[in-house]
């Protein structure tokens, strides 16, 4: 009966070594209020001069979803109070924003949609207020105060929570590309606010929306807005109207609950910054920006399907992370491995460690010269794919030298048809009640065979020669 | 000593007739045996200003001699001075101690002045006759009994009584050259951008502008040669290049097209446009011609200034709040009873007035009819100013529409005092500089001259009132309160 309408405002910080305003450094984690001079501090006197490198970073993000850039954005005052904010305003853009328009290609179920973008806007970042950290007081941290942002606003036409956290995850991974924010959702420095509302079916009026706030994670997104969807729901079912709000998500409790209503809702009082001049881009500007843009996504895609003939799925999963994609050339880099077999290896053995231990690609212990090495030994059969992924756990877990490990311990396949041939007559000598089984149809008793070779083996005997021999022989 | 003008006292610094810190102590003492009648300072910063002193003396006599080594100057107590206490007037800084000096300070300490005192003001810089002060009311040097006009009171009281040779003022609205006026001294409003703003406690971003005050035109040029200049912490400072001002207006004089707008004499006082147009024929006798203008808009300048200022204020003034910084209100219940408190107790009446004004201009569904149409009177009356210099060089006109008033005459009367900015707001909308300078009296009370240069042409301005004060001598008159 119902379809729900979602538009997404991500904020992402931009990772410029000073701040969008004022000269102080942006590195997350010093201890509180060491970073923030007295222009973040709002002191008596003192202006804000704007920082160029965020301005390039804005850019190359319009650039790359195909906005306008407009010349001349204006920076404005929002003005509310709140203890982390320290000059009862934060400069933002309002009328006249950087970047205007452009498109994010998202794909669902196997589906291509186009989600438009409304705009995209340069400001900067409040501080923190720390509420458990004494008693009966709240404490200030100015160190965020004055990161740069920007806020990048969605047309309202995702249709459901899949489609939203795929937008989401496009943009996440456009800037990381782009190379203007680390996109850390745990530090902030990714965040989203989702709008959500509903209407009748077919209909193409809208509904009420209600805000969801500061949603820090792809996983608090999917659920925060199915559980928004189906109390909106539960609220037009029984006939009522839904009020326009701004909710906040709780993830130990996962729902969403009420902040405040639009009648509580600030006038911010907008003007522009007379601080602060018009932001002046050149042409020529925008044309060394465009000279200078890395890969995109959907480029590289397209390329590692043509070029190393991965399918979509694989290529997906490599191409959505700029490091991921990186690690995966750079380990095939002028070596004969296969790329089918090494993009393989690393979706599943690599991707299955670095998971669990919660590593992104730079804080792989594996680097990817050594997995080149690796991959190699399996391609020449000098050891087995088995060996090979005890080998990989080593050097993962304890950074040992594949070449160590492989050479030092004579660790090597056993390819010797004499010595395997052997092995296996005594294997199927032992077991000849197994062997009248398999022989009676139960050839999924081959696997038991492969397995009593390996161990008598220790793992080293050549998996493909086994199974040859082994069916031969059975067969008998 | 006190007599001579900053011009003179570097000779005499620079070929060793007095020391830095012979000046210092003489003017020290002066403040603290003449102040006393006129609270023109807030603080006086008699260690820092000794200690300074001392410095300048041992470079002079090493032959280390900067610009303006060893001159004592007074710091409206607007601009942020590291170390020292930075009031603007306000109960809500009273024990503010800046951490970091102003452009403007740090310009002049650099160039060697010796910073003696911080001068007093209306709170926040909202006034025009010091009388919103939380330190007090100011009086005219001419009388006591009279307003020293605002905000920069104590800054022009100071300088017409001899208690020092120059201070610097910041003008949002005619905050210079109203209290040049009143107290009979010369006060320079430069074009904006021309001086840095940074460091200067924001009254209305747009419109601020920081200048001095002295007693001759070439005291004027030579300082503003000083704090003039592109700063990387100002983005709305110029890049223009600063001339040598003292040069520029001590060049012969050339004739000049000089335009008075018809608006600014009409409903003018009589005895202030008898004096006007005295010193008109004496200028005409003297090489400048003069052209009647019309500057129609310029008296929607008052009503537009009224929505802008504040408007802008609003905004500033949010970060006083209690948290970081200045006055914090005792026994808050929570954080919104900790601002209002705050805010309550820190902030003076008219202040308070001008955020609600400026707040309700700026709101939701009164931005466009108050703020916006502001704006745009705005762009017009710079457009007229812009017309008029196509046919003029300079233009002129009273400074103020009348002498000083009485202290308390009209406090109680918020548009009768905003009206005594009615000759001075139109120039900070339009961005212009302009410089008021003594062109005689009423009832002994000092009158003063406008005059308004197109943007980037204070050597213009300058160069005209250094000529005016070759062929007059209202600036060398002064108040009984200065002694000999």
């Amino acid at each position: 009966m119902w379809e729900s309408v979602i538009g997404l405002e991500i904020h992402v910080q931009l990772n410029t070594k000073s701040k969008i305003f004022s000269p102080a450094s942006t590195s997350f984690g010093a201890p509180q209020n060491t970073q923030a001079c007295a222009i973040d501090l709002g002191m008596p006197g003192v202006l804000p001069v704007l920082n160029e490198e965020a301005v390039i970073m804005a850019v190359k993000f319009g650039i790359a979803v195909g906005s306008k850039i407009l010349d001349n954005s204006i920076f404005a005052r929002k003005n509310y109070f709140y203890p982390d904010l320290p000059k009862g305003y934060q400069i933002s853009q309002y009328e006249i924003p950087i970047v205007s328009g452009g498109t994010m290609e998202i794909i669902t179920n196997g589906k291509s949609k186009i989600i438009n973008l409304t705009r995209a806007h340069l400001e900067e970042d409040a501080g923190k207020s720390i509420h458990d950290l004494y008693p009966n007081e709240s404490a200030i941290d100015l160190n965020r105060a004055g990161t740069p942002l920007i806020e990048i606003v969605s047309e309202p036409e995702m249709e459901n929570a899949e489609e939203a956290v795929q937008y989401l995850k496009n943009i996440h991974s456009l800037v990381r590309y782009l190379g203007i924010s680390d996109g850390n959702m745990q530090e902030g420095s990714f965040r989203c606010d989702a709008n959500i509302s509903l209407k009748k079916k077919g209909s193409t009026k809208l509904g009420t929306r209600a805000e969801i706030k500061n949603i820090n994670s792809f996983k608090y997104v999917e659920s925060a807005i199915n559980h928004e969807i189906e109390r909106q729901a539960v609220i037009l079912d029984r006939g009522d109207s839904v009020v326009q709000e701004t909710r906040l998500y709780d993830p130990s409790k996962d729902e969403t609950r009420s902040m405040r209503s639009k009648v509580e809702a600030n006038d911010y009082r907008y003007f522009p910054d007379p601080d602060l001049l018009p932001v002046s881009i050149s042409q020529d500007l925008i044309k060394d920006i465009k000279n200078n843009m890395p890969e995109l996504p959907s480029a590289k895609k397209i390329r590692f399907i043509s070029q190393y003939g991965l399918n979509e799925y694989d290529t997906v999963i490599l191409v959505s992370d700029r490091e991921l994609s990186e690690y995966f050339e750079s380990t095939l880099k002028d070596s004969d491995l296969n790329p089918k077999m090494t993009a393989n290896w690393i979706i599943t053995e690599v991707l299955a460690l670095a998971k669990k231990a919660y590593l992104s690609v730079k804080d792989y212990p594996v680097s990817s010269e050594d997995l080149t090495y690796l991959l190699l030994n399996v391609t020449n059969e000098t050891i087995s794919s088995k060996q090979a992924k005890d080998v990989f756990e080593r050097m993962w877990d304890n950074k040992e030298n594949p070449r160590d490990i492989i050479e030092n311990e004579g660790m090597k396949q056993i390819s010797d048809i004499g010595e395997l041939n052997k092995i296996v007559d005594n294997i199927i000598k032992n077991n000849y009640k197994s062997v009248e089984e398999y022989q009676s149809g139960k050839d999924k008793l081959l696997g038991f065979f492969v397995g009593q070779v390996m161990k008598e083996t220790q793992g080293q005997g050549n998996p493909k020669i086994i199974n040859q021999l082994l069916k031969e022989k059975l067969k008998k | 000593m006190h007599n001579k003008t900053v011009s003179e006292l570097k000779k005499d610094l620079k070929n060793k007739k007095i020391s830095s810190v012979e000046l210092t102590n003489h003017f020290v003492d002066r403040i603290k045996s003449i102040d006393s009648q006129l609270n023109s300072f807030i603080s006086l910063t008699e260690e820092y200003a000794i200690a300074q002193a001392k410095k300048i003396d041992l470079e002079i006599s090493k032959g280390k001699i900067r610009p303006l080594a060893g001159i004592p100057l007074a710091q409206k107590d607007i601009f942020c001075t590291k170390g020292l206490r930075t009031t603007c007037g306000s109960k809500m800084l009273e024990n503010f101690i800046s951490p970091y000096d102003a452009t403007v300070v740090e310009k002049l300490n650099d160039a060697g002045m010796v910073i003696i005192g911080k001068t007093n003001m209306d709170e926040f810089a909202m006034g025009s006759s010091n009388e919103t002060s939380y330190f007090g009311d100011v009086k005219n040097p001419w009388n006591t009994e009279y307003v020293p006009g605002g905000s920069s009171g104590g800054s022009a009281a100071s300088v017409a009584a001899r208690l020092i040779p120059c201070s610097t003022g910041t003008d949002t609205g005619g905050s210079i050259r109203q209290p040049a006026s009143l107290t009979g001294v010369c006060g320079i409003k430069p074009t904006y951008g021309r001086v840095s703003r940074y460091g200067m406690i924001a009254f209305a971003s747009s419109l601020d502008q920081a200048g001095v005050f002295t007693r001759t035109a070439e005291d004027c040029a030579i300082l503003l040669t000083h704090i003039s200049g592109y700063d990387p912490k100002d983005s709305t400072s110029s890049r223009k290049n600063v001339p040598d001002y003292e040069k520029e207006c001590k060049q012969k004089f050339t004739s000049m097209t000089i335009g008075i707008p018809v608006e600014f004499l009409e409903d003018l006082d009589d005895t202030v446009k008898e004096v006007f147009e005295e010193n008109i024929k004496v200028l005409e006798k003297n090489g400048c011609k003069f052209k009647k203008i019309s500057l129609k808009s310029s008296k929607l300048g008052v009503s537009a200034y009224q929505v802008v200022a504040p408007a802008e204020c609003s905004s500033n003034l949010s970060r006083f709040d209690g948290v970081r910084f200045g006055h914090r209100a005792n026994n808050a219940k929570n954080i919104d009873d900790l601002y209002k408190k705050s805010r309550s107790e820190g902030f003076g009446q008219e202040v308070k007035r001008r955020i609600l004004i400026g707040t309700y201009a700026l709101s939701a569904g009164y931005y466009d009819a108050y703020y916006l149409k502001a704006q745009k009177i705005r762009q017009v009356i710079s457009n007229e100013f812009a017309a008029a210099f196509k046919e003029v060089d300079l233009i002129l006109g009273p400074t103020a529409p009348d002498c000083a008033f009485k202290i308390g005459e009209k406090v109680n009367d918020p548009i009768a005092m905003y009206l005594s900015d009615v000759f001075t707001v139109s120039t900070n909308l339009a961005g212009l500089p302009a410089m008021s300078l003594p062109m005689g009296f009423k009832n002994s009370l000092p009158l003063g001259l406008q005059i308004i240069g197109n943007h980037f042409d204070e050597a213009k301005i300058l160069s005209l009132a250094h000529h005016y004060q070759q062929i007059t001598d209202w600036h060398t008159k002064k108040p009984k309160v200065s002694g000999d």
